[in-house]
């Protein structure tokens, strides 16, 4: 017999307790992976009910679905494109009017709905609903289920599978005073063929739907949104207030009705603080917010440095010893040179050079999921907001920022939890200036031989020149860079309850992430490194990194770029080259070019003076990102940003180490 | 009448009216801050604050809490 199946997709506002339902359907049983070019988590799971195959989908938790987000167009295109047998709205039935909201958008968007009225068992002898008189006004099933306690699910399944094979009844709401500009549109539309509902089409461009806006623009129907960028603009004059505010409040109006009309609530909802609300007592309090936070971050960031560093180092050994073996191995051989070089110095050094990155990557996300999977990352935006909005950047930047003094490249991946795009890509963008542990031992040789009273306060300085080109350049990108520009984004957040999560989640989660830089990534980086290895190498009877090779040549091009800074010389301009490999590399490659790492400490005190010294540093700190983190900047936004901040650095580390040589140069007179 | 950023700790109120541009109007509504609700006050010192909405919690910057109108 053939084996029905049925598609379900599981839709919900953020702590509607979607997930629990999720795994009270599928036995928790999920294939977790990534939405195809994005990288939002997609579970996916099965379960079997009579003689029906039932595959749920589980959507980003989303409040409406606008598509103003990754998460909201994620959820919408699924609808839209995949086509679902059956989308079930989980609601928190605590909180009726909102959770509505979106089944009516679901409704509206033509899904063969299901109303999941969830956390029933809190609701129970408080609020009584009249499901028969809902189900007929919404033209939908309506359920009530608790995740937690398991109440519901197998009326649930019931439900989906006869919705498979029903009617969805026709849902409208009626618009008042904007019926007339929707009936326009309508009229408009019905001269062309789109694979969309009309009214719901309508609605959306006067919604000014940025999606459905492009989509049309991109199929040459530019009077469409003409005509409805028209419609809103007369309605607003007429009116006095926008279309898209006026179409949201009556479909709140419409919910308000159905409420009223449909729950009753017969005793109230016991206002008592959970225990959430009480540990928030401390861990958002006004004084302790902060101190508790700075805790959790310095723990977080001794624990990825000293665990990650621990097994970075090994993994380091271990492909230098590998190295080593292979270039023995091809040496008894006989093998031509170039061919041992690149395996050494190309595969095993490039290979070696993204993986070191792994055991830090790994340890990092493994604590920040945690904190997230507690609920205590959104505590950290709320605690930091107000201090961040004041230098322009929302509250959810500073975490990455923080990451990024460790490593860019998981503090880039880390920006993920930001919502607003435009402040997502502006934290990524300042992110490669807040200075990473790669660039600590360039300072602590140049500050050795040349500042070695005050060491520990010119490294500092260098981390403050950091942070302020960071929060100077966010600035500036908001006031020029079109598509970044606009007010910061203010802090609207739901505060989850706080609970503990599994370790095996919490272990998926971080592995995730890092599987994902290993793929993506590594991928770059390793194509970088392979470049570099060659230009180091080309011509072959050259030495690796020699004047002759063709990067000696670059370098001695680039040298006198360098003049203007301090340091025309094209051994530093190498090392800088190579120094786009990892920052780590630039003080070997010194060591290397100056003959030896006891021979370098001389030659710069030849080579530089204080003053160069420190405009070197500046130099190191700024230049450009290494190639983890242009990879990372590429994977997270795409080509145009990662070339942008290539270039945007290099600008700025130029400029900044010029004006700081020159300028001091005239002092120093 | 008073806008939502000087409601103390504890106390009930209604929303009025949220006077914000078009962004701030709309990601309210869609997380259910509107005209006609009720929502408590969690958490107010000065900063940012936190309300419930039902069994939700809800972080608002200090800026938009003083754009919605309560009474």
């Amino acid at each position: 017999m053939e084996k029905k199946v049925i598609k379900v997709a599981l839709a919900g506002n953020p702590n509607s307790g979607k997930s629990t339902i999720f795994n009270a359907l599928t036995g928790g049983h999920a294939h977790v992976g990534n939405w195809p070019g994005v990288t939002v988590e997609r579970k996916d799971g099965t379960f079997r009910y009579r003689d029906y195959e039932v595959i749920v989908t589980d959507l980003p938790g989303t409040y409406s679905l606008t598509a103003f987000s990754i998460d909201e167009r994620i959820a919408r295109d699924f609808i839209l494109k995949e086509k679902p047998d059956v989308v079930v709205c989980v609601a928190d039935a605590t909180n009726l009017l909102r959770s509505l909201y979106l089944f009516v958008l679901l409704r509206e968007l033509g899904a063969n709905a299901i109303l999941d009225l969830n956390m029933g068992d809190l609701i129970e002898g408080k609020i009584k609903v009249d499901i028969e008189g809902m189900e007929k006004a919404l033209g939908a099933p309506v359920v009530i289920t608790s995740g937690i306690k398991g109440t519901g699910i197998n009326e649930l399944k019931e439900e989906i599978v006869k919705a498979k094979d029903r009617e969805v009844a026709p849902f409208r709401i009626n618009y008042g005073d904007i019926e007339e500009a929707i009936r326009k549109l309508e009229d408009k539309l019905s001269g062309y063929s789109l694979p969309y509902d009309k009214r719901f089409l309508a609605l959306k461009l006067l919604e000014g739907d940025p999606i459905f806006k492009e989509e049309l623009r991109s199929l040459g129907y530019e009077e469409i949104v003409e005509l409805a960028e028209k419609e809103a603009l007369t309605f607003e004059q007429k009116f006095g207030y926008d279309l898209e505010t006026a179409i949201i409040e009556k479909r709140y109006g419409y919910i308000d009705a159905i409420v009223r009309k449909y729950t009753q609530r017969i005793a109230p909802i016991e206002e008592k603080l959970s225990i959430s609300d009480k540990i928030d007592k401390i861990v958002i309090n006004k004084y302790l917010g902060i101190p508790i936070f700075a805790l959790f971050m310095w723990i977080t960031f001794e624990l990825t440095f000293r665990i990650g560093g621990f097994f970075s180092d090994y993994i380091d050994s271990f492909f230098s010893g590998l190295g080593g073996i292979l270039e023995n191995y091809l040496t008894s051989i006989n093998a031509p040179v170039p061919l041992i070089s690149f395996i050494k110095d190309g595969i095993i050094g490039g290979l070696g050079s993204v993986i070191v990155f792994l055991p830090n990557i790994l340890v990092l996300f493994l604590f920040l999921s945690f904190l997230e999977d507690v609920g205590y990352m959104a505590r950290a935006a709320f605690v930091v907001d107000k201090a961040m909005y004041t230098i322009g950047l929302p509250g959810r930047s500073f975490i990455p920022m923080i990451l990024g003094f460790g490593c860019n490249v998981p503090a880039i991946m880390s920006t993920r939890t930001i919502p607003e795009e435009r402040d997502r890509i502006l934290t990524i963008l300042i992110n490669p200036f807040m200075s990473c542990t790669a660039r600590l031992p360039i300072y602590v040789l140049f500050t050795g031989i040349f500042f070695e009273k005050n060491q520990g306060l010119i490294i500092l300085s260098l981390y403050a020149l950091g942070i302020f080109v960071a929060i100077f350049s966010a600035k500036i990108f908001r006031t020029i860079i079109p598509s970044l520009k606009g007010p910061i984004s203010p802090l609207i957040m739901e505060l989850p309850p706080y609970r503990l999560p599994t370790l095996k989640g919490v272990w998926i989660h971080a592995w995730e992430r890092s599987r994902e830089f290993l793929k993506k990534a590594g991928t770059i980086i390793f194509l970088g490194v392979v470049l570099i290895w060659f230009l180091a190498s080309v011509p072959f009877s050259s030495e690796y990194g020699s004047e002759e090779s063709i990067i000696g040549r670059l370098g001695k091009i680039i040298a006198p770029l360098l003049g203007p800074a301090g340091f025309p010389y094209w051994q530093i301009a190498v090392a800088l080259l190579f120094g786009i490999l990892a920052k780590e590399v630039v003080i070997g490659t010194l060591g290397t070019l100056f003959g030896g790492e006891e021979n370098l400490a001389k030659t710069l005190q030849n080579l530089f003076t204080p003053l160069s010294a420190y405009s070197f540093m500046i130099m190191s700190l700024l230049y450009m990102p290494c190639l983890a983190t242009i990879g990372v900047i590429k994977r997270e936004t795409n080509w145009k940003w990662a070339l942008f901040s290539v270039f945007y650095s290099i600008l700025v580390g130029w400029t900044i180490s010029v004006l700081f040589y020159q300028i001091g140069r005239v002092f120093a007179k | 009448m008073m806008a939502l950023s000087f409601v103390k700790e504890g106390q009930e109120v209604k929303v009025i009216a949220i006077r914000g541009g078009k962004g701030a109007v709309q990601r309210l509504a869609e997380m259910g801050i509107l005209p006609g609700v009720r929502i408590k006050v969690i958490s107010n010192s000065g900063g940012p604050i936190v309300i419930a909405l039902g069994n939700s919690r809800i972080a608002l910057g200090k800026g938009l809490a003083s754009k919605i109108i309560c009474a």
